[in-house]
């Protein structure tokens, strides 16, 4: 796709005419997915696909059209700078418009050894026999590319894979497990494969119900990601914080997290571009939380125009693309024992704001979640209901975070395949109220 | 030109299809009185998909060329081929439907207004939402889509769907210290620009900047456990998450049971599990302008309307061919697919409730206790669809059968399996409204697919209710 793109976007810079800019974005992918339902294949198929973005500048005025990467790009592209200059005669001059006018070129491509697809369905048919398994495995090539008419030019691919599935024991009684990566492992799989069934034993006792009301829990790095997720939506967004619809609003006002909480949207260590959108470089870290007091804001080129803030180079949702959170002092290992009686809880499903300006949000439990009794696993719980606040939860009730924290890449496929990906910690919380 | 195309491929599958998508959107917006960059997609691509006995596969592409779809072909062959004794299910070729017809969007025949007429209608309702200093942040959209589909077969069968959707969307959102309320509206329908007129944008500006407000001096939602009647905007979702996921057949056979989760309904209920109150009748329905209508399913099932739900008693899931054929259970048309790049999956589609006997006032008036909600803003709900927590935009108590006053952050939960054997009251055709949400989030690959969802307002008792921090 790469010299297509650059190909197709030189031609276009050749039809500008005066006073005219043009930025051009990529993104592609190639990927394989196998989806697979008790032991066996639901669907199993290969997707390529490739979209262009063209934004148009004239005179402080900008309008975007997407195309698709076909074996008609050229006509279509051209079809789509035709509509917008036309667009562009009917509109106001855009007061919010930022343009990267430092050209920065770079190129990072990653190869990976990925296997044959046939292969992964035969090999986890193999693998899964006697088990109930269902889940997916996706993988393939994944391309992000800019360029504009001042020069620049990045390039961004990568070989990746995530395969993503549950053993149930039976109704909701089961284990989550992954493995993702750059490099497919035939043994990897099996002993992550053999690790998850080998905890279904722990699922085998009776299920025991959570009565409402407050738990000492340990949420493992899974969880973790579900919470994060939910405070990544407008949590550290500069729009969101200029408009006072924040999540963390009350730290805008001097409420603080725990001093052990701090956050960084750590580009330099995710598996993502290191450009944006519109081909601004991004920085390697910029840190959210410090040390539980509000940090900087991820600021898009908008935001930056529109509140007067220096633009780090966040895309236009302004949220977290490779969140990092800093680890603790706690020994992974000794979770249990330092958890003694309470949760132990693996997942999170289905979060949501309670109550967004006040940072409270609810969800489930989900997985493998257990009552834990003197540091030892007692039972499983069936799905309980949470709803607490950010504040309490990673604020007085954050007892303590692992050391070791997991690099979780998203196995979102919305659209297409994610490049998001977060690195974080276990948490020990004193305190979290459940509901139902 | 695509069926010549089509008419050029060869495959060693029994049975092969194409599904192509060619979908373009236009997005105008106006933010706090500035025009936002103008952003136009288009969207196409062919999904290609072999049988073979007992095998499966697809391949999505954007190369609609003969060789392009070719090579599609060749790799969803190989695909099945690679399946063939490792499926969950029985593919079975021989029994792909073959059908033929159209559908097109109900839709005004007059032209499409231009940009400038449509951005100077947003900038007035930008503009009136403007009432104060406590109003900071105030945006008003509309989104232009039309959206072709074509499903071929080599069997014969050959159908094309023309949809339209004019989506007008507008939000204002109130701030006072740590305080922040925002009120929305949402119209999603099938049809042209007439929807924008119909729909109650035009003056919705001023109207939610009024709303946000009120929300800022309100008290709190009282907490307890009380009656709850809830209005057709916030039904859609109630509709949605614990009777629409519940009901998919693809949930009840484990598919989703890695993401979107299983479901608390099992194939044994249907024909005699008492899902709600005898007051309760709930549709698949092809409603005409209802967001989710069409004539075939993506792999070519014909659309009617089904009663899922009857006088309370559970009787149809929601599951296309192939997971009816998968549960032996009758079903509806709702194997859909977000786009061409996506295999077709159980999605409930439009799903409805049927309108009952009483007024509005009439409902208000048997309340002694309870929150009238409107809006949806929160939604959180577990993996087997039942145990459920909403919030709403908009509150108002009531006591002793008037309403009495406005209150902020009304939230209510529950369990489905119990909830709707709560329903009181069901609120008659002036109740009645169309509504639809864009975003239905579920699959592996994972798909987003709209889903209307029409109901009159209704009246629940002994619902745990609360308010925010």
């Amino acid at each position: 796709m790469k010299d297509r793109f650059f190909e197709a976007a030189q031609r276009l810079f050749g039809r500008l005419k005066a006073g005219e800019l043009l930025l051009c974005g990529l993104s592609g992918e190639r990927s394989d997915f196998v989806r697979f339902n008790r032991g066996k294949v639901r669907q199993a198929g290969s997707v390529e696909q490739g979209c262009v973005s063209v934004r148009l500048v004239r005179e402080r005025r900008q309008a975007v059209a997407t195309v698709v990467f076909s074996e008609e790009l050229e006509r279509d592209a051209d079809g789509a700078l035709a509509d917008l200059r036309a667009s562009l005669d009917g509109l106001p001059e855009d007061p919010w418009l930022l343009v990267n006018e430092t050209p920065h070129s770079g190129e990072s491509v990653r190869r990976g050894r990925l296997a044959a697809p046939e292969a992964i369905v035969e090999q986890a048919v193999g693998a899964a026999a006697g088990l109930d398994f269902v889940g997916i495995y996706a993988g393939g090539t994944l391309c992000r590319g800019f360029a504009s008419s001042l020069g620049q030019r990045n390039w961004h691919e990568v070989d990746s894979f995530h395969f993503d599935w549950s053993l149930y024991l039976e109704a909701d009684k089961a284990v989550k497990s992954s493995y993702a990566g750059f490099d497919w492992e035939d043994r990897a799989f099996e002993a992550k494969l053999g690790q998850a069934a080998s905890q279904l034993a722990f699922l085998s006792e009776g299920q025991r119900t959570v009565v409402p009301g407050e738990y000492r829990a340990y949420l493992a790095p899974a969880a973790m990601e579900e919470l994060m997720g939910m405070m990544s939506w407008g949590g550290f967004s500069a729009r969101a914080r200029a408009t006072r619809q924040s999540p963390l609003l009350r730290m805008q006002e001097g409420a603080h997290l725990s001093p052990a909480l701090t956050l960084v949207e750590d580009t330099a260590g995710g598996v993502g571009p290191a450009f944006q959108g519109d081909g601004f470089p991004k920085p390697d870290k910029v840190v959210l939380v410090d040390r539980g007091r509000l940090g900087d804001a991820l600021v898009s080129p908008r935001s930056a125009r529109e509140y007067g803030l220096a633009n780090n180079a966040a895309n236009a949702g302004e949220a977290p693309e490779a969140l990092a959170m800093a680890g603790g002092d706690l020994d992974e290992q000794q979770a249990l024992a330092a958890l003694g009686d309470g949760l132990y809880i693996g997942n999170l499903w289905y979060l949501n704001y309670s109550d967004r300006p006040a940072g409270r949000i609810t969800g489930m439990t989900r997985f493998a979640t257990f009552l834990v009794e003197n540091g030892r696993i007692a039972a499983p719980v069936a799905p309980a209901r949470f709803d607490d606040s950010i504040y309490r939860m990673l604020g007085d009730n954050l007892a303590g975070l692992t050391r070791s924290r997991d690099l979780l890449l998203s196995t979102s496929t919305y659209g297409e395949r994610s490049t998001d990906s977060m690195r974080l910690p276990g948490a020990l919380l004193s305190r979290l109220r459940f509901t139902l | 030109m695509i069926e010549e195309r089509f008419r050029r491929l060869r495959s060693r599958a029994p049975f092969w299809s194409l599904r192509l998508h060619d979908e373009k959107r236009e997005l105008l917006a106006v933010r706090n009185d500035t025009v936002e960059p103008p952003r136009r997609s288009v969207d196409r691509g062919a999904m290609l998909t072999a049988i073979v006995e007992g095998g499966y596969g697809y391949c999505a592409t954007s190369d609609l060329s003969v060789a392009g779809l070719q090579a599609a072909l060749d790799r969803a062959g190989a695909w099945a081929e690679a399946t063939r004794g490792r499926s969950v299910a029985a593919f079975d070729p021989a029994s792909m439907p073959a059908p033929r017809g159209e559908y097109h969007s109900l839709s005004s025949k007059g032209p499409l207004a231009g940009k400038a007429e449509i951005h100077d209608l947003l900038l007035s309702e930008c503009r009136s939402a403007k009432v104060g200093t406590r109003i900071v942040e105030r945006v008003a959209m509309l989104e232009l889509v039309e959206d072709e589909r074509v499903y071929l077969t080599n069997t014969g069968g050959a159908v094309r769907q023309r949809f339209r959707f004019t989506l007008p969307r507008a939000r204002v959102t109130a701030n006072e210290g740590v305080q922040t309320q925002s009120r929305s509206f949402e119209h999603f329908h099938q049809g042209g620009l007439e929807r924008v007129t119909d729909s109650g944008f035009v003056g919705s500006g001023a109207r939610l900047a009024r709303d946000a407000l009120a929300l800022l001096a309100a008290r709190n939602c009282p907490k307890g456990t009380m009656d709850v009647l809830l209005m057709p905007d916030q039904m859609m979702l109630q509709i949605h998450e614990s009777i629409g996921h519940p009901l998919e057949l693809d949930r009840i056979l484990g598919d989703e049971r890695n993401y979107a989760g299983r479901s608390f309904v099992t194939p044994q209920m249907f024909g005699s599990y008492r899902y709600g109150s005898e007051l309760l009748d709930v549709t698949y329905d092809p409603l005409p302008g209802e967001l989710a209508t069409f004539g075939f399913d993506d792999e070519g099932l014909a659309s009617s309307k089904v009663f899922l739900i009857r006088e309370g008693i559970l009787e149809t899931p929601l599951g296309g061919l192939l997971s009816q054929r998968r549960a032996g259970l009758r079903g509806t048309a709702n194997s859909r697919a977000t786009a061409w790049n996506r295999p077709p999956i159980d999605r409930m589609a439009n799903l409805n409730i049927e309108p009952g006997t009483s007024s509005l006032e009439e409902m208000i008036a048997s309340v002694r206790l309870g929150v009238l909600m409107r809006t949806n803003v929160s939604w959180s709900i577990d993996d087997s669809r039942n145990k459920f927590q909403f919030g709403c935009e908009w509150g108002e108590l009531i006591e002793d059968g008037r309403v009495a006053g406005v209150v902020k952050n009304p939230n209510y939960r529950g369990v489905s399996a119990t909830f709707w054997r709560s329903l009181r009251m069901v609120g008659n055709r002036d109740t009645f409204e169309v509504h639809g949400t864009l975003y239905c989030g579920k699959g592996e690959p994972n798909q987003i697919v709209p889903c209307g969802h029409a109901s009159p307002a209704c009246l629940f008792s002994g619902v745990e209710v609360f308010g925010g921090e």
